[in-house]
């Protein structure tokens, strides 16, 4: 689709404890109201990387409303499993349930099909930390290291350059930010512009956490990487 | 007048059953099998209203393996055991429910950790060290139950206590042992 080749850069790298997503956005100003993203919510602005279920992270490139039509979907399927099986869903089954919907919108007539890739990262007991990817069309794959959106050509390239075998997630992250600093259309890097997200495990509980970066500790991990913005490193 | 055991142990489930078809006084005959493999690693007994049994054995049967043909890999026992006690409760709440009583054994390849689940045709569901249905559990449990104290219902050992404030919702420890 069109729109996605136009869409913010969303990049997802799987670790052997974790898995990482990141995310440009877009919708950006000065008169933005962004208060609610710093602290209600469970972290993040809201635009591109959303928190499916306990153990699914999911970023999206493509049409918004689309998009939220589509994670209201899944969130409902995810929850609907864990009412019939007691357990949290599988994330390739997820997945499916979100293809087969897609799926559909391609084959019956009179209506457009939902204009919105995915990258999902997500645990389950049986196969633990996954990275899948699925278009518009309702094709879904799973990945080491993948990238939808915008430029997303340089950004494969870089990372299937990159990418080590057995990646641990602190290196994924680096990973990751080195690659969105060089695919990204702005020079600078900062929290207004870019969405991030981990999957790891608990080591106590041996559970599932998502944990989806609010717009200070982006900008903290973006120091952190040497990425920040001129003036943030001189105010710090 | 049947009856079904089951227990587990450090790494393995074994489950019995009777092997009697009888209705009213008379027996029809006597090596009936009652316990199905609904997986590599799932077990399960039933017992309850002839037909019943037979028919929900086999919708178990055919749903789960519906399941693994979808997924390329079999529920887990705990994933199975929801599925089968959902099953029975909806069943239970139609016209015309199935009065089955299930013994579910598993051997759970994630955690590498066995799993037995006790459920009656109500729709109770427990997860168990041992188990036993029918007349035959009265004597199989008081055997099994070497500590009876833990079991009888009237007495109440420990609480989960939780409080809601201005905080949230939130759990408390309580020391019951003074």
């Amino acid at each position: 689709m069109e729109a996605i080749s136009h869409a913010g850069t969303v990049l997802g790298v799987l670790a052997a404890d974790g898995v990482v997503l990141a995310a440009e956005k877009k919708v950006t100003g000065k008169l933005l109201d962004l208060s609610v993203t710093k602290e209600g919510g469970y972290g993040g602005s809201g635009e591109k990387i959303y928190l499916l279920t306990n153990n699914v992270v999911v970023g999206v490139a493509g049409l918004t409303a689309d998009a939220n039509s589509l994670v209201n979907y899944a969130r409902t399927a995810a929850q609907r499993h864990l009412f019939t099986f007691n357990e949290d869903i599988p994330v390739e089954q997820l997945a499916q349930r979100l293809c087969d919907l897609k799926q559909g919108y391609t084959q019956y007539g009179g209506l457009r099909p939902f204009g919105v890739s995915l990258l999902y990262a997500g645990w389950d007991p049986y196969y633990q930390f996954q990275l899948y990817l699925s278009d518009p069309s309702g094709n879904y794959s799973g990945w080491k290291a993948t990238c939808i959106g915008a430029n997303n050509g340089t950004a494969q390239s870089l990372l299937k350059q990159e990418y080590k075998e057995d990646i641990k997630v602190e290196d994924a992250i680096a990973l990751v930010m080195k690659v969105m600093s060089k695919t990204m259309d702005s020079t600078t890097l900062g929290s207004e512009k870019l969405e991030f997200a981990t999957l790891t495990l608990d080591a106590e509980t041996k559970k599932p956490r998502a944990k989806i970066y609010r717009p200070t500790e982006v900008d903290a991990l973006l120091l952190k990487h040497g990425l920040a913005k001129k003036e943030d490193a001189e105010m710090k | 007048m049947e009856v079904s055991f089951a227990l587990t142990g450090k790494d393995y489930v074994i489950i019995a059953a009777d092997q009697n078809a009888a209705r009213s006084i008379i027996k029809m005959k006597g090596d009936e099998d009652k316990i199905k493999a609904l997986g590599s690693h799932l077990l399960m007994a039933y017992s309850g209203e002839p037909g019943d049994t037979i028919q929900f054995a086999e919708y178990v049967e055919r749903n789960l393996r519906l399941q693994q043909m979808r997924n390329n890999h079999p529920l887990r026992p705990q994933a199975a055991a929801s599925w089968v006690r959902r099953s029975i409760a909806d069943s239970l709440r139609s016209r015309n429910s199935y009065s089955v009583n299930i013994l579910l054994g598993g051997y759970d390849m994630a955690e590498n950790t066995p799993k037995l689940y006790w459920m009656d045709y109500l729709g109770t569901q427990s997860d168990v060290p041992y188990a036993a249905h029918g007349y035959g559990s009265y004597f199989a449990l008081s055997l099994l139950d070497r500590e009876v104290q833990k079991r009888l219902v009237i007495s109440f050992p420990s609480f989960r206590v939780k409080v809601v404030d201005a905080e949230g919702v939130r759990e408390v420890d309580v020391d019951m042992s003074v």
